[in-house]
């Protein structure tokens, strides 16, 4: 039931590779804690791969938001690759789809961050 | 485990199931699950069945969390009801009840990047209706999918 996360680190970028569900007392907080830890290593350019995610409530939608909001406020990047449809559409509908970064394609997605 | 069962069948139409639960999160993901099945055995198509689940899944977390606030003496009440029209979900907490006009809209820029505050929305967007009713004390919301445009048909 729980979620996975998987740390990758590519051209100076730590990819997560989420997969499960990112719901309300299960991956949220496996997020939070993943990311918090991340900043505490002083990564700051983060893309998390969300091909394996296929299920997110509204608490995984606002773990998403806090995650972006709190990589940017300490000078970071976050952006998403790979969403599958029903997370693609619960951001469309949440207008937040372009708040994000959203990438499909790995490579191009790294290449995007913009290194000091 | 403070949970009772109270089921009742009234024809292979109308039946009606109804669970008193505890304030914790599995009984959110045991409400979710039980209208996942409903939703399967009304012959819903799957994309459907997401939203249903997910409204219900965000119902159950708001009683549990929002209404009841984990409290232990406190209970939630989820009915499952497939009418023959519509499949028909109520969940009730025990709380300091919800009114739905006081709720920010999470779409307004300046909500766009909060951390909170999706749970209704996504209910009022995957559902047919949606009410809300105060009881004293807590609130019950009362979800309907309509049959027909729902199902796959096969």
């Amino acid at each position: 039931m729980s979620m996975k996360v998987t740390t990758r680190q590519v051209d100076g970028v730590t990819i997560l590779d989420l997969s499960g569900r990112i719901t309300l007392g299960e991956g949220s907080v496996q997020l939070r804690d993943a990311i918090r830890d991340l900043l505490a290593k002083g990564s700051k350019l983060i893309l998390l791969n969300l091909a394996d995610v296929n299920y997110i409530d509204s608490s995984g939608i606002g773990e998403l938001v806090s995650a972006y909001t709190t990589v940017r406020n300490q000078g970071g990047e976050l952006k998403l690759l790979n969403l599958t449809k029903k997370v693609h559409d619960l951001l469309q509908i949440t207008k937040l789809y372009t708040v994000f970064d959203v990438k499909d394609d790995e490579a191009s997605a790294i290449a995007s961050f913009t290194r000091a | 485990m403070g949970q009772s069962e109270e089921e009742h069948l009234t024809g292979q139409q109308a039946s009606r199931i109804t669970y008193t639960l505890e304030s914790s999160l599995d009984s959110v993901n045991k409400v979710e699950a039980t209208a996942e099945q409903m939703a399967k055995k009304a012959g819903i198509d799957e994309d459907e069945i997401f939203k249903i689940t997910m409204a219900v899944r965000e119902a159950a977390v708001n009683a549990v969390l929002h209404g009841n606030s984990y409290d232990p003496e406190k209970r939630i009440t989820a009915s499952f009801e497939n009418t023959g029209e519509s499949l028909v979900i109520r969940i009730a907490d025990q709380g300091k009840g919800l009114d739905p006009e006081t709720l920010p809209d999470p779409l307004a820029p300046e909500n766009l990047l909060r951390g909170s505050g999706r749970g209704i929305f996504l209910i009022l967007s995957f559902m047919d209706e949606v009410h809300f009713k105060q009881l004293h004390p807590g609130t019950e919301l009362t979800l309907i999918k309509h049959l027909g445009t729902a199902q796959t048909g096969s």
